[in-house]
């Protein structure tokens, strides 16, 4: 009893602070917008009037899938205490090799899928490799590292791959830049319309729920029962938490140092997935800065899969909401980038804030409970 | 003539303790005043609230019969008292002169510091209270005992006349002590006052005039040191007899468990350990003894694997470990108590049921091959509670929570409850009070009887003594002597440690 009533209290103090942080940006949102000269409540409403058609709920559930898988990413990075600054440039570059590999092969569907999955991961796990053996061997901070990994992989590599390997061969000139030859059907992860219309009416105007959802929720499960629950995961926790006293209990610091970046940059390698397995082709411009959004949603998640699932909803949403803002005209659409900024903020402090509470109320607990033996 | 200090019904609570409740103390003009009692008598609180460093919730204090109120050190130093902390801070790239002014620099126009005026006051402190040091050396080239004099000239330096003096002998060789001794009765007559504190009875009554005993918080006792004997003042202190570390007979067998040969560990290039040979036997203790410094951590590093090990063998069981990982040697069954727990031995934000399987995260009932065990690590964290008395109000707290001693007895259960065959014990009563350290002590004898082989590192030479099979002695990285402890005092240790014996000699 007395453990259900602990695991109670600990998801009590868990969710406060993120509700509070919640709170306090909307409450903050409402002065800016008063400020600016918007009717806060007007604006509110109108995004989640928005937000409550179901067409606009596809668009979020789309956004929020490569930020949820972004947010894993930086996520495994943070529980080894590893800053993962280069999903950004892992997800791009193995985006694009992905893309390249699985437009030149021609194979049945679900092995042509697995392929690129494959190559993606790989890519990603590699080029975040880089950073993990960097920091082992020579010494230099990750964030550092994948900082520069991100600049060579954007305006070097990327730059560099999407000319050769150009849909129609290069074409010498490069005039048209088209992005990477378009991979095959059997290549391409087929739409989740026809799953969510079995509960719903029919989904209008050519939205289409994306594919990558599943494999974001793989990821988002492998993640939980892996950290969680297997013996890696342990080891992965007690190294972040603490290098020397997992070094004495038997786990190597380096090589965990390496594993957790490889992981990362794997699931990094998929945050791209959306693009290439819907549209077929790594774009002439990609979406960028979904790395970066990932790390404020493993932030404002606290490193756990269902926190990153909020969050990515909730960054997914304020994305999608900016530009109703825009057409009814009740706000600026920048508010929605002041109020994502607010929720980073606010949560930063309110995670301090509940956990020195709770390690002041454990550490009282624990010097009543001797006292009392002592007396 | 008024009292130097005296504090009248001082209390200071924190969340969920007293740590001084109405505590009287009273110290004479230019006496030695001891104040001890066990870890957690709250000595140190009282010592913080009387330099300034915390605030009393209630009582009065009086300097000189003045009522005062401290906010901060500085008001402590205003008025002449000086502390001396337990851990030195010295800059070891500043010479004593440096060490000694810094913070107090007397300066010259244009901000420059007056050298020559400082050397002539450092001069005159070190003539008016009888204490030698060379103000142009280096801190680094110094002995802990010159250090410490260093720390105590500095506050000198700054006017004290009264001196807090915080465990002072918890770094010094028995020597080192006696020196320390002899420059206290220096100061004294020099017109100083010492306050002094320290739980080493043998010392207290050595050096103290007047000794206040503190227990649980309370000041239970001020008593004369020439009225009072050591028993009497154990008495005192733990409310019982005060127990040994002393083991019954010998346990030790035949069977070799470690075999550590020619051992040599290099740090930047340098022998820090070097032509190390040592056997444990099922059933024995051996015990390394060493000023901190001369090799033992290292020693303890290699042998568990997390340091490399430059030349010679390390045999567990029989087979060559020597370049095997730290996870191969612990699922072998070496059991480790590291001399930092906090650092080393666990994962503060961590409930205590995950940190029960730190080490130990391969083997059953914490794991059942790729997967975690919850309700294995659980119920083994009950029982390491239950058996080794760890006191928590339940297994979910993280560990920080948990006072020193309790997070120490829950490292010693977790080493045991997985029946290691070989424990490497570094310091594994340091910082505990003497009810945590009968309890540690007791562990480890009835390991001992039940077979285990034990690598016993300690500062604390009773312990050494009281619980070894054989004493080893470690100076500069190598064995210097192998000693009996049935027929060792603490002062023949002392000599091999500082390196004034060698057994060559005593043969």
């Amino acid at each position: 009893m007395t453990r259900i009533a602990s695991v109670l209290r600990r998801i009590k103090t868990d969710a406060a602070a993120p509700v509070m942080a919640l709170v306090f940006a909307v409450a903050a949102s409402s002065v800016v917008l008063l400020v600016a000269g918007s009717n806060p409540i007007q604006a509110y409403s109108d995004m989640l009037k928005h937000a409550s058609k179901l067409e606009t709920m596809i668009d979020i559930l789309n956004r929020a899938t490569p930020l949820f898988i972004a947010g894993i990413a930086a996520a495994i990075g943070f529980r080894m205490n590893l800053f993962n600054i280069g999903v950004e440039g892992q997800y791009l570059l193995a985006a694009l090799v992905a893309a390249h590999v699985g437009g030149l092969v021609h194979l049945p569907a679900p092995l042509h899928i697995a392929l690129i999955l494959l190559v993606a991961m790989s890519v990603g796990a590699a080029y975040s490799g880089v950073a993990g053996v960097l920091k082992v061997t020579k010494g230099v901070h990750e964030v550092i590292s994948t900082i520069m990994l991100n600049a060579i992989a954007t305006s070097g590599l990327i730059v560099a791959g999407l000319q050769a390997w150009q849909a129609g061969g290069g074409l010498g000139g490069n005039v048209t830049r088209v992005g990477t030859t378009p991979i095959d059907e059997s290549g391409r992860l087929p739409n989740l319309n026809g799953f969510v219309e079995i509960f719903t009416r029919d989904i209008g105007r050519d939205r289409e729920l994306t594919g990558v959802l599943v494999v974001a929720i793989a990821v988002g499960v492998a993640y939980h029962v892996i950290v969680g629950r297997s013996r890696f995961g342990f080891d992965l926790r007690a190294s972040g938490a603490n290098p020397f006293a997992a070094h004495v209990g038997g786990i190597p610091p380096k090589r965990m140092i390496v594993t957790a970046m490889v992981l990362s940059g794997a699931v990094a390698g998929l945050v791209g997935m959306t693009e290439i397995m819907d549209g077929g082709v790594f774009p002439a411009n990609p979406i960028q800065g979904l790395g970066f959004a990932g790390i404020a949603v493993a932030l404002l998640g606290r490193n756990s899969a269902i926190g990153a699932l909020v969050a990515a909803l909730i960054f997914a949403f304020l994305d999608i909401s900016s530009g109703i803002l825009q057409n009814t005209g009740s706000a600026s659409r920048e508010i929605v980038q002041i109020m994502q900024g607010l929720i980073i903020l606010a949560a930063v402090v309110a995670y301090q804030v509940t956990e020195r509470a709770r390690a002041r109320e454990e550490a009282k607990a624990a010097a009543t409970a001797l006292a009392a033996v002592a007396s | 003539m008024a009292r130097a200090i005296e504090l009248i019904g001082i209390t200071k609570r924190f969340p969920g303790v007293v740590a001084n409740d109405k505590v009287d103390l009273a110290v004479e003009q230019g006496e030695i005043h001891a104040v001890c009692g066990e870890n957690g008598a709250g000595k140190s609180t009282l010592m913080k609230i009387l330099y300034g460093m915390q605030n009393a919730d209630e009582g009065t204090m009086k300097v000189n019969g003045q009522e005062v109120r401290f906010h901060k050190p500085t008001d402590a130093i205003d008025l002449g008292i000086g502390m001396v902390h337990q851990h030195f801070m010295l800059a070891d790239q500043l010479t004593v002169l440096e060490s000694v002014i810094l913070g107090s620099e007397p300066t010259l126009a244009g901000g420059r510091i007056d050298f020559a005026a400082a050397k002539a006051h450092l001069a005159e402190v070190s003539q008016a209270y009888g204490l030698n040091v060379d103000p142009d050396q280096l801190i680094e080239s110094l002995e802990v005992g010159e250090r410490q004099r260093v720390e105590i000239i500095k506050v000198l330096y700054r006017g004290a006349k009264i001196l807090i003096l915080d465990e002072p002998t918890a770094v010094l060789v028995p020597q080192e002590v006696e020196e320390l001794f002899r420059n206290l009765r220096e100061l004294k007559a020099n017109g100083a006052t010492i306050l002094f504190i320290d739980h080493k009875l043998a010392e207290v009554l050595a050096i103290a005039d007047t000794v206040t005993v503190l227990r649980q918080g309370r000041s239970v006792a001020t008593v004369k040191a020439a009225d009072v004997t050591a028993p009497q003042l154990a008495e005192l202190m733990v409310g019982s007899e005060l127990p040994t570390p002393a083991t019954s007979e010998s346990t030790v067998t035949d069977d070799v468990v470690l075999q550590v040969r020619d051992l040599q560990i290099n740090e930047a290039g340098r022998p820090v350990v070097s032509d190390v040979n040592i056997v444990i036997r099922r059933g024995e203790v051996v015990g390394v003894a060493g000023v901190e410094g001369n090799g033992q951590a290292a020693l303890v590093d290699g042998i568990i694997g997390t340091r490399p090990v430059a030349g010679g063998t390390i045999e567990l069981l029989g087979d060559d470990v020597t370049r095997q990982s730290v996870r191969h040697r612990r699922e072998r069954g070496i059991g480790y108590i590291p001399q930092d727990r906090q650092r080393e031995g666990l994962l503060l934000l961590a409930p205590l049921w995950e940190n029960a399987a730190l080490g130990h995260q391969t083997q059953a009932p914490y794991s059942q091959g790729f997967w975690m065990n919850r309700s294995g690590m659980r119920t083994a964290t009950q029982e390491i509670r239950s058996e080794f008395d760890v006191r928590t109000p339940n297994i979910d707290v993280a560990a920080h929570a948990l006072s020193g001693g309790n997070q120490q007895k829950f490292i010693v259960g977790r080493e045991m409850h997985s029946q290691p065959t070989l424990l490497v014990a570094a310091h594994p009563t340091r910082g505990i009070d003497v009810g945590a350290q009968a309890a540690v002590w007791d562990q480890l004898k009835a390991a001992r009887a039940a077979g285990l082989a034990t690598l016993l590192v300690s500062a604390d030479l009773d312990e050494l003594i009281g619980l070894s099979d054989t004493i080893v002695v470690m100076f500069r990285g190598r064995i210097v002597a192998t000693l009996d402890p049935a027929k060792v005092t603490p002062r023949d240790l002392g000599a091999y440690m500082t390196g004034a014996a060698t057994q060559d000699d005593a043969a």
